[in-house]
C-alpha cells in the first residue's frame, strides 16, 4: 500500500475514516441478545433496545462508532467516495487503534458499540480477516460485551464469514444499487451474485448455529450465538435510473431469500470529488422516506408489493402523500371501515393508524364500543383517519368518496419543496 | 381530612408504605391531603392511619408504573397515584381502560418518565478521574428532568461493571466502587472534572460523521432536546457545523470533477475476468465455474448462485431434477433440501449409491416468488428449460451416462426437448440419440405435497421401484 502508516495521528485518521463511513445509513444497535458485564472485569451490555447516544445535525442518530478500518480501496465504484480513482485523503487504522478508540468511547458512554467497515485492500479475504481481528480482540482480550456490527466483504471466504458471525451481533453486506444493470455500470468490480452468495453464507451460518443449538447434548457447553441481530443491507436511492418498484422488488427478494432484518435506503448524496457519471443534485430525502414507509407496509402491515404499487404511478411512489394513503385513495370501495368491528388486518389498512394504535384499539374495544373521543387518546391524529372510519358517533358520509380527498392531505407545492 | 407528609420525594418504598396503610384503613382519596417534607409537619400528621388490616393485592403492572411515576416532580403525583391504587382495588381491569382519564394520565406520565430514563442512559457523559488498583475511575454530572437516578443506576452497573464510576445529579448521587453500588445525596457540577482527553476525539468524530448535504435540525432536536446540550461535549460543535454546512455542499457542487487518481491503475492489479470460451469447457469443474456466470435468462437476477451438477465424471447413471430449491440455492449443491432428503432415502432403499451417480437439474438457477420471509418455488417455463439445456447438454457430453433418470416433467423436457406427461412415459425404457437409455419418474417433491398418507406411501413405493428398476437397467 502506498502510504506511510505513521504519518497521521489517531485524531487525523479518525477524521478521515469517520467521514468516509458516514454514507452508510445503518446505525442500529437493537435486536440482539441481552448481555452484560456483571461479574467480569470487562465492560459492556446490550439491552435489546439500542440507545441513540447522540444526534448529528443531519438528524441521524449516533449509536455506534461507525468507521472504516481503511478507506484505501481497490474497487472503483462510482457512487463511493472511497473508490480507487477518487482523490480523497486516505488513512488506515491498525486493528489495535480501533480497539482502543472503541473502548475509550464506550467507557465514557458515547456509544453502544462499533460498526466497522472497510475499503478492500489486497483481497476480500485479507480485508475480512482484519475486520474479524478487531472483533476478536474486543471480545476475547477485553471481554467487551457491547454491540458489534461488522461489514461482511462480498466474496470473502465463507469460513471467515462464519467466524465473524461468532463475534458480531450483526453482519451486513451492501447491495448498493438495486438493479443488476445499475451495479454493472456504477460498480464494475461488484458482482450481484457474489453479494447474494455472501448473504446466503450468513443465513446458512445462522441456520447451522441454530441446528447445533437444537441438537446439543444435555450438559454440553452452550454453543455460541451467530450474529444474533441478524443481517442487513443498504441500497442507494437516486444515483441510477432504478424505479421505486425495482428497489422494492429487490428488497422483497432479499427479505425472503436471506432473512434480512433490515434494508436501509440511503438517498444518494453528493460526495466530494464526485464521479462525473453522478447527478450533482440534492439527496432525494422525501423519496427515501417514502421507500421506508413502503418497506414497513411490506413487513408489518401485510401489504404485497403489487398493492403498494397500485398507489404509485410509473413505478414511482407518490412523493406528496404516504404510500398507504395513496393506496387507500385508489381503493375507496373498501372504506369506511367500522373501528369497532373490522378485523385487525383491515384496521392496519386505514391511513393514519399504525400497528400500535391498531393493537390498542383491538384491546380496548373488548371493554366497550370506541367513540371518536376515545380514538383521540389512542392515535396521533384523528383528523387523518376520519374519511376512512365509522364509529357510533361518526360517519364520513360523502367524504370518503369526495374528489378533493387527496388535496386534503397533500401539502401545497411550496411546502413540499421545503421538506426536501 | 387526613394529612400525609412524604419525607423522601421520589422514594417508592416510602409512598408505598403510606399508601398501603391508607388503603388498609379504608381512607378514600378525597379524604387525604399529601404534602412534601419541606412543607413541614411529621410523617402522618396528627394521627397515623390504622395499622394494615389485610394485604390489598394490586396488578403488578400498576405497581411497576407507580415505581416509576413517583419519580415525577409534580406535587400532585403521590395523590393521583393513591387515587389509582384506590380505584384499582375496587374496579377490575382498570388499567385496560386506556381511555379512562386517570389511566390515561398514568400511562402518559409513565411514558414521560421512561423517556427521561432512556435519555439519561443515552446522554450521561463520563469523564476519567484516573486509575487505582487496576480499575479505571470515571465521574459524570447529569441533570435529569425527574428524580430517576435510582432507576437508572442499575443500567450503568450492568454496563460498566469492570470500572469504578460516580454519577452526580442535583437530587442524588450513585457511586459504583469495587463492585458495590451506593446511593447518596445530591451534589454540584463542580465535583466532576470539566474535561477529558478523549473528548477531542469524540468531537472530531461527531463533526466527521455529520453529512452537510442533509441538514435536518428538527429531527435532531426532537430526539436530543436543547436542554441536554450543556452537558454534552459534542453539542458545542452543532452551531459551527450548521454554519459551515451550506458552504461545504456548495463547494462540492462547484468543484470540477478531478482527474482520476493516478495511482488507480497501480492499485487495481487484480483481474476479475474468469470467463471461459465454449471449447475450453472440457471438465465438469470448468462447466460449474462457467455456469456461475450465466446470464442467458433473467433467472440469474434473483437467485443466489447457479447450482451445477455433482458427481463423478465416470458415473453410469445421471439423475436429472427440475431446479435448485431454497436450500440448494443457498448452499450451491443439488438435492440438499427436503426433496433431496426424500431422494437420498429412496435411492438408499433402491440400492443406489448417491456418491457414484451424477445429480443435476434441468434448470440451474432457483426460480421463486418472494412471500414475506419465504421463497415460494415456481415452475420454470419451457422457454427457461430450453435455454438451460445448453448446460445440461455440456454435462451429459462430459459424463456420457448409460442411463438418465428424469424426475418430473421439467426434467423430462430438459432432457428430451419435448413436453410429455410422466404418466405416458413412465414404466418404459426410452432410447435417446447416441444410445443413452432414459427412465422417467416423478419428482420427489411430489411426495412431500401429498396430504393423504396412504396415497403418499403408495407413490413412494412406486418411486423406489422405478429407481431400483433403473439400477438394474444400468447394471
Amino acid at each position: 500500500m502506498p502510504m506511510d502508516m505513521s504519518s497521521k495521528t489517531t485524531l487525523q485518521k479518525l477524521a478521515v475514516l469517520a467521514d468516509a463511513a458516514k454514507y452508510d445509513a445503518s446505525c442500529a444497535s437493537s435486536g440482539t441478545v441481552k448481555r452484560d458485564s456483571v461479574g467480569t472485569k470487562g465492560i459492556g451490555s446490550t439491552e435489546g433496545m439500542g440507545i441513540c447516544h447522540s444526534y448529528a445535525p443531519d438528524g441521524r442518530c449516533i449509536s455506534l462508532l461507525k468507521i472504516l478500518l481503511t478507506n484505501f480501496c481497490v474497487y472503483d465504484c462510482r457512487f463511493c467516495i472511497n473508490r480507487a480513482s477518487s482523490n480523497v485523503e486516505r488513512a488506515r487504522f491498525s486493528p489495535q487503534e480501533v480497539v482502543t478508540l472503541t473502548l475509550d468511547f464506550y467507557k465514557r458512554n458515547y456509544i453502544e458499540g462499533l460498526f466497522l467497515s472497510s475499503g478492500i485492500i489486497r483481497s476480500e479475504d485479507y480485508t475480512m480477516e482484519q475486520l474479524v481481528e478487531v472483533a476478536r480482540i474486543l471480545r476475547e482480550e477485553h471481554r467487551f460485551q457491547g454491540y458489534i456490527h461488522l461489514k461482511t466483504i462480498a466474496g470473502a471466504d465463507p469460513a471467515l464469514v462464519a467466524l465473524a458471525g461468532l463475534y458480531a451481533d450483526r453482519l451486513s453486506t451492501n447491495v448498493e444499487l438495486p438493479t443488476e444493470a445499475g451495479l454493472e455500470s456504477f460498480a464494475p468490480e461488484k458482482k450481484p451474485a457474489t453479494i447474494r452468495k455472501t448473504m446466503a453464507s450468513v443465513r446458512v451460518g445462522a441456520e447451522d448455529a441454530l441446528e447445533a443449538a437444537k441438537s446439543r447434548l444435555i450438559g454440553k457447553a452452550k454453543p455460541p450465538r451467530f450474529a444474533p441481530a441478524g443481517q442487513s443491507t443498504q441500497m442507494i436511492v437516486g444515483a441510477d435510473a432504478a424505479r421505486d418498484d425495482d428497489i422494492l422488488a429487490t428488497a422483497d427478494n432479499l427479505y425472503s431469500g436471506y432473512h434480512l432484518r433490515r434494508v436501509y435506503y440511503s438517498a444518494y448524496s453528493p460526495i466530494p470529488d464526485a464521479s462525473s457519471a453522478l447527478p450533482p443534485v440534492r439527496p432525494p430525502l422525501m423519496r427515501e422516506h417514502r421507500l421506508y414507509q413502503a418497506d414497513w407496509l411490506l413487513r408489518f402491515y401485510g401489504f404485497a408489493r403489487s398493492e403498494i404499487m397500485e398507489g404509485a404511478s410509473g413505478g414511482m411512489l407518490d412523493l406528496a402523500i404516504d404510500p398507504k394513503l395513496a393506496w387507500a385513495l385508489m381503493k375507496r370501495d373498501i372504506f369506511p371501515v367500522d373501528i369497532n368491528r373490522a378485523p385487525r388486518e383491515l384496521l392496519l389498512r386505514v391511513p393514519g393508524l399504525g400497528t400500535r394504535a391498531v393493537d390498542r384499539i383491538v384491546a380496548v374495544r373488548r371493554t366497550g364500543a370506541l367513540r371518536l373521543g376515545d380514538l383521540a387518546k389512542l392515535t396521533a391524529s384523528v383528523k387523518k383517519i376520519l374519511p376512512f372510519i365509522v364509529t357510533p358517533d361518526w360517519r364520513p358520509g360523502k367524504l370518503t368518496d369526495s374528489a378533493d380527498l387527496r388535496a386534503r392531505f397533500a401539502p401545497p407545492a411550496e411546502q413540499l419543496a421545503l421538506a426536501l | 381530612m387526613k394529612e400525609v407528609v412524604l419525607e423522601r420525594p421520589g422514594d417508592f418504598a416510602e409512598w408505598r408504605g403510606v399508601a398501603r396503610a391508607l388503603l388498609a384503613g379504608g381512607v378514600a382519596p378525597e379524604d387525604v391531603s399529601w404534602r412534601g417534607a419541606e412543607e413541614g409537619a411529621s410523617l402522618f400528621g396528627d394521627e397515623a392511619p390504622a395499622a394494615s388490616a389485610g394485604a390489598v393485592t394490586l396488578p403488578r403492572e400498576l405497581l411497576a408504573m407507580a415505581d416509576r411515576v413517583i419519580c415525577h416532580r409534580g406535587a400532585e403525583v403521590p395523590a393521583r397515584l393513591y387515587r389509582l391504587v384506590w380505584r384499582a382495588a375496587r374496579e377490575r381491569q382498570l388499567l385496560a381502560r386506556t381511555t379512562d382519564a386517570d389511566v390515561d394520565w398514568l400511562r402518559k406520565t409513565d411514558k414521560m418518565i421512561r423517556r427521561d430514563i432512556h435519555k439519561m442512559h443515552a446522554f450521561v457523559r463520563f469523564r476519567r478521574l484516573g486509575e487505582g488498583e487496576g480499575r479505571e475511575r470515571f465521574a459524570a454530572w447529569f441533570e435529569p428532568d425527574h428524580r430517576i437516578l435510582r432507576l437508572t443506576a442499575p443500567f450503568f452497573q450492568r454496563r460498566f461493571y469492570g470500572m469504578d464510576w460516580a454519577i452526580v445529579t442535583p437530587d442524588a448521587r450513585a457511586i459504583w466502587q469495587d463492585e458495590v453500588l451506593t446511593l447518596g445525596p445530591g451534589g454540584t457540577r463542580g465535583e466532576v472534572p470539566d474535561s477529558d482527553v478523549v473528548e477531542d476525539q469524540w468531537r472530531t468524530y461527531y463533526g466527521a460523521i455529520f453529512n452537510p448535504a442533509r441538514v435536518k435540525i428538527d429531527a435532531m432536536r426532537a430526539e436530543m432536546p436543547k436542554k441536554y446540550w450543556h452537558n454534552l461535549p459534542e453539542a458545542q460543535e452543532i452551531a459551527p457545523l450548521l454554519a459551515g454546512a451550506g458552504a461545504r455542499v456548495e463547494r462540492m457542487r462547484e468543484a470540477a470533477v478531478s482527474a482520476a487518481n493516478p495511482r488507480t491503475e497501480k492499485w487495481r492489479t487484480r483481474v476479475a475476468d474468469d470467463l471461459l470460451l465454449d471449447d475450453e469447457l472440457t471438465s465438469l469443474d470448468a462447466v460449474a465455474r462457467a455456469v456461475g456466470g450465466c446470464t442467458r435468462c433473467p433467472l440469474h437476477c434473483n437467485a443466489t448462485q447457479a447450482v451445477a451438477g455433482e458427481g463423478p465424471v465416470a458415473a453410469r447413471i445421471m439423475v436429472v431434477g427440475e431446479q435448485p430449491g431454497d436450500q440448494e440455492d443457498l448452499q450451491g449443491r443439488p438435492f440438499v433440501g427436503p426433496a433431496g432428503q426424500v431422494l437420498n432415502e429412496a435411492m438408499g432403499e433402491a440400492g443406489l449409491d448417491r456418491r457414484r451417480m451424477f445429480l443435476t437439474n434441468a434448470v440451474k438457477h432457483f426460480k421463486f416468488e418472494p412471500r414475506g420471509k419465504r421463497r415460494l418455488h415456481q415452475n420454470p417455463t419451457s422457454g427457461e428449460i430450453d435455454m438451460c439445456r445448453w448446460w445440461l447438454d455440456k454435462e451429459r457430453a462430459l459424463v456420457q451416462p448409460e442411463l438418465i433418470v428424469t424426475l418430473g416433467a421439467s426434467a423430462l423436457r430438459g432432457v428430451t426437448g419435448k413436453s410429455a406427461s410422466i404418466k405416458s412415459m413412465r414404466g418404459q425404457v426410452h432410447e435417446l440419440a447416441g444410445g443413452t437409455k432414459l427412465v422417467a419418474t416423478i419428482h420427489p417433491s411430489f411426495l412431500l405435497r401429498l396430504p393423504d398418507r396412504d396415497r403418499a406411501a403408495e407413490e413412494r413405493a412406486a418411486f423406489v421401484a422405478d429407481l431400483a428398476w433403473a439400477r438394474s437397467l444400468a447394471a
